[in-house]
């Protein structure tokens, strides 16, 4: 999943101080399951805000709605009717839901409610880790599982390097070395012969915006035109 | 001779090679270039000069090396891969290159959160061993690694790094013959402190043929202080100082610590120069570059061979 962290409150405050009337929008999928933004932090952050103008001597009135998924035209149809009448909105999902919201309601100032930080896991409740950064040419199946570009942290592809530290990595004691790992995992395997040959330098497929279409959906798209 | 640099002949022509280093200032002070120079003139085959080591920005290694080249010095241009993408790191192998620099070592970089700039981004485009083969490349194919053809290509001997202490143990020579395999001419090792260690990784290379493929040079550090040996030992990782050296370091009068670390690196320095599968020396003499004509001298490396 995408796991997000809530902006701090006073960056979130500043964003909106000139608006009086903000719908602050949760998204019922990822940032809902890590605790970032969904239906309840959008109560949170909406009583966070009119506490904080009371404070100032002002006032705020916020709406709060909390769609299944903002990166999904279909449930942000849900929001057509509702947003008018607001001055702004505060979008609590990752930045594919806030860009997505902006771009479906371009005259409506939109703003981020959260640092959208990594694609991870759920360790256990309330602690994430990252696994992927979504590099567009996968080799876990060349590194046993686990994941090179992201658990190193210099990304190398022909590791373990000289600062593997009794299996920790050299920036931080409590960080597996993920080539170590690889190394034990793959070992354990009988399949060492899967990094004695050198990896040649990735195709970096994350420098461009990317889109995908599945191969039985082209002949659809160029049907109705939109691709 | 794929480079012609004076490193090259002296390792070719079977001499026991030694290196030295010399860090960049973190400015742009041409005479502390000079300074560190003087004392290494003479003294050494090359000189390592740094890239931005401990990830901490310095002038640039390939200027450092230029000043060095002045001064009469053989550089040793380090680059890593921390700071270039593959375009700046082609760009810069052929300005090197172009201006007289013969021998390039290829690392992959001490990571950017240790330094003065924790919130750089790592470009990490390419690691070490990828590093290799791009320079192996581009001298003995004429390509970029993009493919297309170089208008004259570099001319330089390739260099690696290895550290024998490093866990997996087992995983390092299989390490060494990925760099071989990438195109690496020599090797320079991580500092060396536990030489059991260190004769059983070149005895498994030796055993495996490697060293028949590239040149092993020994790193040696001498210790300056007991401080230093226990900041290493703790501190430095994939550093492997044994309790051994420590002790032996506190065992002798205050005044004479400094002293026992350079006898503890002749020793070692006595001991390679007859170990199988060891082509030199590469002494890592940390700030303390005034000290190398001793040690040269106290190692019986002088005078350097002229080849």
């Amino acid at each position: 999943m995408i796991v997000a962290e809530r902006k701090p409150f006073e960056e979130v405050k500043n964003m909106v101080k000139d608006f009086r009337k903000v719908l602050t929008v949760g998204c019922g999928t990822c940032v809902a399951v890590c605790l970032a933004g969904g239906e309840k932090e959008v109560g949170v952050l909406n009583s966070e805000l009119k506490i904080a103008r009371r404070m100032d001597g002002d006032t705020i009135e916020t709406g709060g709605v909390t769609v299944e998924r903002q990166c999904d035209m279909e449930f942000l149809e849900e929001l057509d009717g509702i947003v008018d009448g607001y001055d702004a909105i505060i979008s609590m999902a990752c930045g594919a839901g806030v860009q997505f919201i902006a771009e479906r309601f371009p005259k409506i100032p939109v703003f981020p409610g959260v640092n959208t930080s990594f694609i991870g896991v759920n360790r256990e409740v309330g602690w994430y880790e990252e696994k992927c950064r979504a590099c567009g040419s996968c080799v876990l199946g060349m590194t046993a599982g686990i994941c090179p570009v992201t658990m190193c942290a210099k990304g190398l592809f022909n590791g373990p390097c000289g600062g593997t530290n009794k299996g920790s990595c050299e920036i931080n004691d409590d960080q597996p070395c993920a080539w170590y790992s690889i190394h034990e995992r793959l070992a354990a395997q009988g399949r060492l012969s899967n990094i004695l040959e050198i990896c040649p330098p990735n195709d970096w497929r994350n420098q461009t915006p990317r889109t995908i279409v599945q191969p039985g959906y082209k002949d659809r798209l160029a049907a109705f035109g939109m691709k | 001779m794929k480079s012609g640099s004076n490193l090259e002949k002296i390792l070719r022509a079977g001499h026991f090679a030694f290196t030295g280093e010399l860090g960049p200032p973190r400015g742009s002070n041409v005479e502390a270039v000079r300074e560190k120079a003087k004392p290494l003139i003479g003294n050494v085959d090359a000189v390592n000069i740094t890239d931005n080591q401990t990830a901490m920005v310095r002038m640039s290694s390939w200027a450092a090396s230029l000043i060095a080249i002045e001064e009469g010095l053989e550089p040793n241009y380090q680059m890593v891969c921390r700071d270039r993408n593959r375009l700046a790191m082609q760009s810069d192998i052929l300005g090197a290159s172009a201006l007289g620099i013969r021998n390039m070592l290829c690392l992959s970089g001490d990571h950017q959160q240790f330094g003065d700039h924790p919130q750089s981004k790592g470009v990490f485009d390419i690691d070490s061993t990828q590093l290799i083969g791009t320079v192996k490349k581009m001298r003995d194919e004429g390509k970029f690694l993009g493919g297309a053809d170089i208008d004259e290509p570099p001319k330089l001997f390739i260099g690696g790094a290895a550290n024998p202490f490093a866990e997996p143990y087992e995983w390092r020579v299989h390490r060494l013959a990925k760099k071989i395999a990438a195109g690496v001419d020599f090797i320079q090792t991580q500092c060396i402190f536990n030489m059991d260690r260190m004769r059983t990784w070149v005895k498994q290379s030796v055993d495996m043929g490697l060293t028949e493929k590239v040149y092993i040079l020994a790193g040696v550090t001498p210790m300056k202080s007991v401080g230093m040996a226990r900041y290493m030992q703790l501190k430095v990782p994939g550093m492997d100082v044994p309790k051994e050296i420590i002790k032996r370091l506190q065992g002798v009068d205050k005044k004479k610590v400094a002293d026992e670390g350079i006898k503890i690196a002749c020793e070692q320095i006595d001991e390679f120069k007859e170990m199988k599968g060891v082509a030199g020396v590469h002494l890592m003499a940390i700030e303390w570059e005034h000290k190398v004509p001793e040690i040269a001298e106290r190692a019986n490396v002088l005078p350097r061979p002229t080849v």
